[in-house]
């Protein structure tokens, strides 16, 4: 049986992360707690806007209304990135080869791990942010689109058109694809060869959490009263098929997704704070976590595939241990 | 978990630079009211805004997906009050600041477009501060002058110690002209009572209308629309039987308004035809109406029914009880450009139940 070790806290959890093995819960307020032999915590931010996890270097990198970058590691290591002045940083994005990227109003800019910077300024505003699996490359989700950059060379960028407004960005793990959240209840993918669309839609609610599967075949995503998981397998990526609708509940809606590392099993994050897992093969679900004061924001597994830290948009976060 | 309790109220200031904004904006953050207030501007100004919370945005407009031109929000206010959000504990209440030429039809939708915006805020009331001096300049060179009055619940007259009584009676008549249901009041240095301009309840269908007086009353100046023999408005003059009348006696010498209104008033209506009407009305005619407002009475119905709208975006719900001593009658107004006033007269007329 599952079992769940609480850690109430107070304020909107947006992310988590295995740091170290230690879990760390990332506050709105800009606070990491961390449970490492106690509850123990680091301000970090005066106001934290965006996470990205950094697996190579197992560390967070943050984004905060006071305008800074920071990395936090293992044993509370903190290490600023960058430091922009009054302006919020809405998102930022962990790269190849110690490489860092951040977005403030128009400009994205990329941080290279000697600390040097390059800026992207677009026409419109910067809503999303992310690198591509492999070689130094950036997607920026941006009103009407999305656009390419390749930071370490002078080329071109290269412009993805699809009319609407894109707040998020995702490439698959393998590369061949791009994905953006959309303002409007959908999704858009890109197929990178040919630049060919993809439409996903169909969602009552925005979607707000992605989760590739191990080896990037399947897309699992927020927005429904299930978990929405699209194929990527075969060269047409979801197109012509229809998704995997998983934890289905008739009450709830699932506000965010986390695929298990290496297995084809999703945790899935309610609007009440309930958390199941569901296996694709079978749609076998497992309870994980019964409901509690708010709406599932952030789920991150260990390496070890065995717990989940969890986090809600009313603080009550806390670890599930799978095997109990 | 009620909405109603849980939702900060935000107040949008609009305003041509010099207009007054700051001042009043300053005048909200520093007066002894108890409330905390996050400010959203488009630029951290050169003219300090005392506050400790202060979220600078790059004004974002974004055309939602759904083939209609007029359906667009401020993306920028959604991510920003979204983060604000995330941490309520630290303020009331929201003003956002636009800057002199914003539109501000997208800042209003994007609290009625976006359900996350909606289920954590409410707009509370869009105020207009207008410069009593350049407005007739402003009206010349700009649509965005005319578009922020005629979207105001609040217009604030300032800086009338710069002009002569009759240039003020002036500029008066032409706001009342652009926007019949807005509260004006007259003012030097943004002087106004602060509950003047907030907590108003303006989108609150409980509250839409209590503060329109104007409205409310049988006003005769229904369509006093200054247009000069070259205005290039359709005017249709015609006898109705009724208190409607078009009368151009408050015309004042400004020719630049291309905003009209059109007030309709009605018996007791039935809910069959009428709201296949208004749904129909704003369906087809979105883009040209700015702000609707109205109180219907509908037949078989003790409640008066309000109404509110923003270019396609309806709203309706049952108010109160008729008083006894109230006349069950049906009360609408439409703010655009390019409305057909008989039309929407004549098919508004037959709504009314038999």
């Amino acid at each position: 049986m599952p079992t769940v070790a609480p850690l109430d806290l107070e304020g909107h959890c947006i992310a988590t992360a295995f740091l170290g093995g230690v879990p760390h819960f990332a506050l709105a307020d800009g606070v990491v707690h961390r449970l490492d032999h106690g509850h123990k915590w680091t301000e970090l931010h005066d106001g934290l806007l965006s996470t990205a996890y950094d697996a190579a270097r197992s560390r967070l990198i943050t984004g905060g209304e006071d305008g800074k970058v920071c990395a936090l590691g293992a044993g509370d290591a903190v290490e600023v990135l960058a430091e922009i002045g009054k302006k919020w940083v809405t998102s930022v994005a962990a790269g190849p080869q110690g490489a860092i990227a951040y977005a403030t109003g128009k400009t994205a800019s990329v941080r290279f791990s000697d600390g040097k910077v390059k800026d992207f300024v677009h026409p419109r505003s910067v809503e999303g942010i992310a690198f591509a699996p492999k070689g130094m490359r950036i997607g920026v989700a941006r009103y009407n689109g999305a656009t390419l950059h390749f930071p370490a060379t002078e080329g071109k960028p290269v412009e993805l058109e699809w009319a609407g407004a894109h707040t998020g960005i995702t490439f698959s793990p393998d590369g061949n694809y791009l994905v953006t959240t959309m303002q409007e209840n959908a999704l858009h993918g890109w197929r990178l060869a040919d630049g060919k669309h993809m439409r996903m839609s169909g969602y009552p609610l925005k979607v707000k959490s992605l989760s590739w599967s191990v080896k990037g075949k399947w897309l699992a995503s927020s927005g429904a009263p299930a978990a929405i998981v699209w194929p990527f397998v075969g060269k047409d990526g979801p197109m012509g098929k229809a998704p995997l609708e998983l934890g289905t509940r008739g009450n709830a809606a699932v506000t965010c997704v986390a695929c298990h590392p290496s297995e084809e099993i999703v945790a899935i994050g309610y609007n009440d704070g309930m958390i199941i897992a569901a296996r694709f093969a079978d749609q076998k679900e497992v309870l994980l976590r019964r409901p509690g004061k708010g709406a599932i924001t952030a789920m991150a597994w260990d390496d070890e595939e065995r717990r989940i830290a969890f986090g809600s948009e009313t603080g009550d976060c806390g670890v599930i241990d799978i095997a109990g | 978990m009620s909405e109603a309790q849980t939702q900060i109220p935000v107040t949008v200031l609009t305003g041509y630079l010099g207009s007054g904004k700051t001042t009043l904006l300053n005048r909200i953050l520093s007066e002894n009211h108890g409330k905390r207030y996050a400010v959203i501007v488009n630029e951290f100004g050169e003219i300090g805004i005392d506050n400790d919370l202060i979220v600078e945005s790059d004004e974002e407009i974004y055309e939602m997906n759904n083939g209609c031109v007029c359906c667009t929000v401020r993306g920028d206010l959604i991510r920003v009050v979204e983060g604000l959000m995330r941490r309520p504990g630290r303020f009331d209440a929201i003003v956002v600041e636009t800057t002199g030429l914003a539109d501000p039809v997208p800042v209003a939708q994007t609290f009625f477009m976006d359900d996350d915006v909606r289920s954590k805020t409410k707009l509370d009331a869009v105020v207009a501060l207008v410069d009593a001096k350049h407005l007739p300049l402003r009206l010349k060179d700009s649509r965005e002058a005319e578009d922020q009055i005629a979207f105001a619940d609040v217009v604030l007259l300032n800086k009338t110690d710069l002009v002569t009584p009759e240039e003020l009676r002036d500029v008066e008549a032409t706001i009342r002209a652009i926007n019949p249901a807005a509260t004006i009041h007259r003012t030097t240095r943004a002087g106004v009572p602060l509950e003047t301009v907030l907590d108003r309840g303006a989108f609150d269908l409980k509250r839409v209308l209590e503060n329109d007086p104007d409205f409310l009353e049988a006003h005769d100046h229904d369509h006093d629309h200054e247009c000069g023999p070259d205005c290039g408005h359709d005017h249709h003059h015609h006898d109705h039987d009724h208190d409607h009348h078009h009368h151009h006696d408050h015309a004042s010498p400004i020719h630049d308004v291309t905003v009209q209104s059109v007030s309709l008033r009605g018996g007791v209506m039935d809910q069959k035809k009428f709201f296949p009407w208004i749904e129909k009305v704003t369906q087809l005619e979105g883009p040209n109406i700015l702000r609707l407002k109205g109180i219907i009475a509908f037949k078989d119905d003790p409640d008066r029914y309000v109404i509110q709208g923003v270019h396609m975006i309806v709203e309706g719900d049952h108010q109160r009880a008729w008083k006894d001593d109230e006349k069950h009658e049906s009360r609408l107004v439409f703010i655009g450009r390019k409305l057909d006033e008989e039309r929407l007269r004549r098919s508004f007329e037959a709504c009314q139940a038999a």
